[in-house]
Parts: C-alpha cells; structure tokens; sequence
C-alpha cells in the first residue's frame, strides 16, 4: 500500500500536514525540519519548493522562499538533499510547488528524481487539469506519483466531482477563496466543507489555508480527514534556531 | 492548428503559448469572463456605448500622421500612428474602456489593476472615475518611488495605490499582488489587466480592444495611399499591447512586414536587460506560457530597461507565437537608442515621444526600407511622463 493510502486507511481522521519550505530557514535546514516534524506528530510533510513568484501563496510563505532562493536552493539541490531522506523519514512527503521551475528542470526528470527520492506526491497548483490531462497525467502516473488538485468554495460540484476524479492520495480543500495565511470566518467554511463531506468523493479531503492552532485544527477535522497547516508553522519557525523544540512546541499547540 | 495568428484557439492558445495556467482559486473569476467575453464585446448595446467612448472621451480616431521629416531621413515614407494623442496621453486607455465595460456587465463593483509606469494605472483610475467604480491599482514599491507624477495623477483620480512590497517590488510583483488580491476576493472584483499577458482570455481580450489601432490605420492608409496594407508595421513590445493592436489586421496579411522592438536596456549581453525574446526561454508567467526571462532553475528575472513601460520580464503569448514561427521579426533597441530616437523625433517633427514608442522608432535605423515603401511606427505614448529621464540626459538638473 502507498504511504498516503496508509495514512488515511490507519487514521482515517485528524491528519495533520505540515506545509515547510525546502531551504529554510537555512539552505541546509530541509532534512532537520522534516524530521522534527515527524518527530512531533506529523501525520504527512508537504514540502514547499521556493519560488520567486508564488501566486497562490501569502506574503509569509513567499518570505520563507525568497529567503530559502538567497541561501541558494534550486531543484537541483533539493533532490541532493533528499537523497538520503527515506533513511529517516517513513510518512509521506508531497512536493507544492508552481510549474516553471518544474518545466526548466523537465517535467519527466522531476517525476524521475522525486519517484527516486521517495517522494510520494505532487501540489502543483497553477498546472489546470486541461494540461494536467493532455500532458502531464501519463507522466506523474508513469512515476508512480500521486497528484493532488485544488477546489475552493467557489468551485461547482461538477468541478469538484472532475478534480476527485483527477487527484490521487488527497483532495487539498482551500478553506476559503484566498491565499495562504489569511483569518477566515469558520463558520462559512464549515458550511462548505460539509457541502463536499455530502459528496462521496474518492479522495480523503484535507482542509488548508488559515489553519494555525488546535482549535482552528480541531473545527476543519469535524468536516474532512485532517487539515494542512502552512503560514502559521512557517512564521513559528521564523528567527528559531532550536528548530526540533519549536516544532515540537507548536504541533503540540495545535494537537493539543 | 494555427487557424490564425490573431486569436488563439478554444484553450487560449497561440501554437505552442498562452493557456490558462491558474490556481484553482482563481478559476471562477477567469471561467466566468472566459464564457461571457465574447457575447459581451458583440453585444451592441455594448459596442455603441464601446464606440461612443473611444470617439468623445479618449479622442479617436487618432491621426494617422505622414512625418515628412522623418520620411526624407530614412528615405522612406513613415506614418506615426498618434495614440500619444488618446485620453491620458497613450493607448492603454482603449484597452481599459472596453473592460471597464465588460467589468460592468459583469456586475462588478470593485476594479483591482497593476501598472508599472503608471500608464495603466492612470488609465484604470480615469474609466473607475467615469464609471463611479472602487478603483484599486498595485504599484512596485520602487516604481512608486520613480513615477510620482503618476501616482498623485491616480490618487486625483480617486484611485487607492496600494505598494508591491514583495520580490522586487516593480511591475512583476505588483501584477502578483493584484491577482492575489483577485483570489481573496473573488465575487465582487474585476482585474483590468493592462496588457496581452495573464491567463487566456486576456490576451485575446486585450488585443481586441487594441485592434482598433490597425483598424484605422487600414482605413487611413485606404484614404491616404489608395491601399489599406502598409509595407511594414513596427511597434514597441513591454507586454505587448500597442503591438498587438497595431499588428491585429495585418497579421494575416503575409505582404506586411511585422516588426516588433524590444527594450534591450544597456544591450543584450549586459544583464540589464528587457528583451524576452532574446534572453528569456519558455516557461509560464502569471497565468501564461510565453517567453520568459528566467534562470537556469526557473526563478524569474529580473528585467531592466530606462522605460518602465517596457521593463517586464515576458511578452504576451501572441507575440512569442509570432517570434517562434518567424511572422514577426524581432528587433530590439537599447536605452540610448531609444533616447536618440526621441530626440530626433522632437527635433525633426515637434513631437515628444514616450520612451516606450522611441524604441519603436529606433528600429528605423536598424530596418532599411525602399523610398516607395509605406512604414506605419505606433506611437503608443507621449512623452509628458518621461520629462525627468529626458532632461537627464540633456544635462539639465531636475
Ligand atoms: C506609452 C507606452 N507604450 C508602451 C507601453 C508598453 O506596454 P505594451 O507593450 O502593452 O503596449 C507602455 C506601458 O506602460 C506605455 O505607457
């Protein structure tokens, strides 16, 4: 059984994953913080790939990339680095990242080199599913890859029903239509989320977006598997240099 | 297939760039104008009200102006197409009327823009004015800094002007800023976009409401020279609008030559330069795949030119489609060529270019034309905003 696949068949609920960003906050700190991560209770690691101008993103993340491209992360140096992860870490890693950097590199060899790293799926989140169907799908299949699509409360549930279809491993519910890192008001995202709940979807629905502390996490678990959180562990880390005991200290805030 | 180099195909594709490369946040906002666009811009109601504002408001039809100066210096025959005398002294605004229009249609109350220079920005801010719309323009925190008469122009206007404090706080950055701000709000807000760049159908959109410039230089050509071809059209291409709308109608006519000019800043080879098509490589910016301006690992670069019009790391995908098949050639100017080219043209017709348009008019001296040749250069913009630049370089002390 793939390791998304055991995740949701052994916990069916309350999955956590933890959004970091490879190279910060230093180059070298991507293996430490992954490992702090499942150290502290991370059910899944969601591996930002820094970019100069992530869309999707809030300013925080985009801060953690651009400091992660000044200490001088690339591709390249990532999947150097994660060479030896699968000797210390056993639960899933998705890698998010936007497609231009993944296009220069090569699509194929991205597949290739994070199939052979072990990495288990993949959030590119301005790849459409137009392109995603026509071009890329054999591929990422080709690789083994999962690939996991976006829906927002503003997408139909023809749309929904389609990009279930597409995703594999999990479908990534953005909590509310907005990038990363904003407040948002529960109440209508607990709405929508019991919308999709009615569903029957194929994937496990984890919930991102705004979500930073227990209670926040333990509201988005009611409606879906788990829930994703991003911007709040990446501001956590911010400035700390003992990057295990802070880890530590804010999955247990938010796990309670 | 190709059917034509002016418009893309179902998916917003010109041959091999365009798409809609968008998270799915945004995809109801981009779906929702992708199904209504073209009903909206054929709708009469609309092309009456469309019309009415290009002729009373913005000043059109713009002359199409025989240089004869000019023409004797090139020994040739060069006709300026005078957008520099629209409404808020460039073409931009031809482009802003029509989508403040579909905006409206549309139901929207909130306008969101990026602009670099200011034109855009200042052509947004003047049709919310009109309209009586919220008008909110993202600006790089450094352009904010080079281009305050711009900035008090929008802020007259009512316009808020909100700084790009992220990456390098220029034009990339504030266009990142006002789709992000399109994400977080998602059902009352509509995003001009101030060029043929961002995610299919605004390039296609854009270039529609551009196309008027061709259209009245075919029939000012008809008028003038008894023949609606010219043997060349040259533009200057930031994004790439003016190109586009000056292109449009004789895309699909193989006897005209396409000419389009890039800003090559302090020369191709110098890092500091603006020229997409001579130093960028495909990849996807902002909603679109195009050429792109970027390094060996896919972060965006920086792009530098003298004209904050034309300092954008990539060009429209209609434009890379023309470059790639060899339709268009590509020339490019650098900073001191464009600067000669405007103070020539001021010298030898009484005419103040922006610095933008003066890198189309620097391609007369890169392009030898015969004497019985009929050259159209669009003159996207005046040079009013570019003062401070040109009395640099006269050595006069701002
Ligand atoms: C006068 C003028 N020309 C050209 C441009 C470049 O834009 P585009 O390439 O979309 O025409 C600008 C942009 O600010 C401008 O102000």
């Amino acid at each position: 059984m793939s390791r998304l696949k055991d995740v949701f068949a052994k916990k069916g609920k309350n999955v956590l994953n933890v959004y970091c960003t490879a190279g910060f906050p230093q180059v070298n700190s991507t293996l430490p913080v992954m490992q702090a991560l499942q150290d502290s209770g991370a059910d899944i690691i969601e591996l930002g790939m820094p970019y100069s101008d992530p869309l999707a993103d809030g300013e925080v993340i985009q801060n953690s990339s651009t400091i992660a491209l000044q200490g001088g992360m690339t591709l390249s140096l990532l999947f150097e680095q994660l060479k030896p992860m699968r000797n210390q870490i056993h639960i899933p890693v998705v890698l998010m990242g936007y497609m231009n950097p993944v296009l220069q590199y090569g699509f194929e060899k991205f597949c290739a080199d994070a199939a052979a790293a072990g990495v288990d799926g993949l959030i590119l989140p301005d790849l459409p599913p137009f392109e995603f169907e026509t071009t890329y799908k054999a591929i990422v299949d080709r690789y083994g890859l999962s690939f996991i699509f976006l829906v927002t409360p503003e997408t139909s549930e023809t749309r929904v029903r389609k990009l279930d279809a597409l995703s594999s491993g999990f479908l990534y519910a953005v909590s509310s239509s907005s990038t990363t890192g904003n407040e948002k008001d529960f109440a209508a995202v607990e709405q929508y989320l019991e919308r999709l709940q009615h569903y029957g979807l194929n994937n496990p629905v984890l919930v991102g977006f705004g979500i930073k502390d227990q209670d926040t996490f333990s509201r988005a678990c009611k409606y879906a598997n788990g829930a994703i959180i991003g911007s709040a562990y990446i501001k956590a880390l911010d400035g700390q240099t003992d990057l295990a005991a802070t880890t530590r200290h804010f999955i247990k805030n938010v796990l309670g | 297939m190709q059917v034509s180099y002016k418009q893309p195909d179902e998916q917003g594709y010109y041959g091999e760039f365009g798409g809609a490369y968008i998270p799915e946040m945004l995809y109801r906002n981009v779906e929702e104008l992708r199904e209504n666009y073209l009903e909206i811009i054929a709708d009469p109601a609309f092309q009456k009200e469309y019309q009415l504002l290009l002729t009373d408001y913005a000043g059109r039809a713009t002359p199409l102006y025989y240089a004869a100066r000019l023409s004797e210096k090139y020994g040739t025959n060069v006709y300026l197409k005078r957008e520099d005398l629209c409404h808020t002294g460039a073409h931009k605004v031809n482009n802003t009327i029509g989508q403040i229009l579909v905006a409206e249609r549309l139901g929207k109350k909130r306008i969101i823009a990026e602009t670099g220079a200011g034109q855009h920005g200042v052509a947004t801010a003047t049709v919310c004015a009109l309209k009586g719309l919220e008008c909110i323009v993202y600006m790089g925190e450094k352009d904010i800094e080079r281009q305050a008469p711009n900035v008090a122009r929008m802020k007259m206007l009512g316009a808020t002007v909100i700084p790009a404090k992220s990456g390098s706080k220029t034009l990339k950055d504030a266009t990142n800023e006002a789709i992000r701000d399109w994400i977080n709000n998602p059902n009352d807000t509509f995003y001009i976009i101030g060029s043929v760049v961002g995610p299919h159908p605004y390039p296609d959109m854009v270039a529609r409401f551009q196309s008027v410039i061709s259209k009245e230089i075919r029939a000012q050509l008809a008028e003038k020279i008894g023949t609606e071809l010219p043997h060349a059209v040259i533009a200057c291409v930031g994004g790439g609008s003016n190109a586009a709308g000056t292109f449009y109608h004789f895309l699909d006519e193989p006897s005209v030559g396409i000419y389009a000019v890039e800003a090559a800043g302090c020369g191709i080879d110098t890092h500091m330069s603006a020229a997409a098509t001579q130093l960028g490589k495909p990849g996807i910016l902002h909603g679109s795949k195009s050429f792109l301006m970027q390094t060996a690992d896919g972060q965006v670069e920086e792009p530098y030119s003298i004209s904050a019009g034309l300092d954008y790391p990539g060009i429209g995908p209609m434009h890379a489609n023309l470059f790639v098949t060899g339709r268009g050639t590509f020339l490019n100017a650098t900073d001191q060529e464009a600067l000669d080219a405007a103070f020539e043209l001021a010298k030898l017709e009484g005419i103040i270019p922006a610095l933008e348009s003066a890198h189309a008019l620097a391609a007369l001296n890169k392009v030898s034309f015969a004497k019985d040749d009929h050259i159209v250069v669009c003159l996207s913009g005046r040079g009013d905003k570019d003062m401070e630049t040109y009395m640099k370089a006269m050595g006069t002390k701002v």
